[in-house]
């Protein structure tokens, strides 16, 4: 158990994210808990860095993107289900009443 | 070693279930195997001695925003079949934007040499003491910011999803104070014996 065991870990995870939003590019909900993976990711490696280096920095880190991280999922879903109230979808391709 | 096992096993947990995320046709599934991978992922974080930031992702995480998402997924009616109409056609794009970055990365970790002999912790101070002395310190005014954050997102989340219904009474207070004693009151003069 290494770094290197955790910064692999982490790669994995976010490569995942990335692709799930590639693959349900239109669920809007599946988008946002891709979002979370990714984040999820950026931690592991802050704490793994913060672990190894033995700073304690890492850590704080975190904190803070687990904050706006929270702030991300209650904004994203308000909006989801405002979204929803007008359109009766939550397609990603529907939210494009702005083009004109 | 029993600690490689563990982090074995909680990396493969975690990525089986993050793929569980991905690709689950059921909306709840996927919101159950984020819940997994956030509980494995603190499982992780104990193994790596930050048992507070584990504790505050099992409370924060799949306490508050893996059940928001529980309760959006289930509160809206949403036929997520016609969702995953692209999802095929999709796949190969999504493969080979993550092979790619999947390579960076190898490419990057390759390259990577850190010296893990230092370990700073040698007078054997709680994680969460730790955290406390460096965060209402050092870090004091972005932990400030942090709150101010959650504030404008707490109050952002009440007013996106407000909505004034038509059908519900309220009470008009102006309309009740203009009221004058004229149109409130009528006096009635009965004669004895014909009220009803």
């Amino acid at each position: 158990m290494s770094l290197h065991h955790f910064l692999i870990l982490s790669a994995i995870l976010f490569t995942i994210g990335i692709v799930g939003i590639f693959l349900n590019r239109r669920n809007m909900i599946i988008i946002l808990m891709s979002i979370e993976l990714l984040l999820l990711a950026v931690n592991i490696n802050f704490v793994a860095f913060s672990h190894y280096l033995g700073d304690i920095s890492g850590q704080i880190l975190t904190f803070f993107v687990m904050t706006v991280a929270a702030a991300e999922a209650a904004i994203g879903l308000a909006i989801l289900v405002a979204f929803f109230r007008n359109r009766s979808t939550i397609d990603v391709e529907e939210i494009d009443s702005l083009k004109g | 070693m029993v600690a490689d096992l563990v982090f074995y096993l909680f990396a493969a947990v975690t990525v089986a279930a993050a793929l569980g995320v991905i690709t689950s046709r059921n909306q709840v599934h996927s919101v159950l195997f984020l819940i997994l991978a956030f509980f494995t992922t603190a499982g992780l974080f104990v193994l790596l001695k930050a048992e507070f930031l584990a504790a505050l992702l099992v409370i924060v995480y799949m306490g508050a925003v893996a059940v928001l998402f529980l309760f959006v997924v289930m509160m809206l009616d949403v036929d997520f079949e016609s969702l995953r109409a692209g999802v095929k056609e999709h796949l190969p794009m999504g493969l080979f934007v993550g092979a790619v970055i999947l390579a960076e990365f190898a490419f990057i970790l390759s390259g990577v040499h850190v010296d893990e002999a230092v370990q700073t912790n040698a007078a054997n101070i709680p994680n969460t003491q730790l955290i406390g002395q460096v965060l209402y310190t050092k870090y004091l005014f972005p932990f400030e910011i942090a709150s101010l954050v959650l504030l404008v997102a707490l109050i952002g989340a009440v007013v996106l999803t407000l909505r004034k219904r038509k059908d519900a009474k309220r009470q008009h207070i102006p309309s009740q104070i203009a009221r004058t004693r004229d149109e409130a009151v009528e006096l009635v003069k009965v004669a004895p014996g014909q009220g009803a």
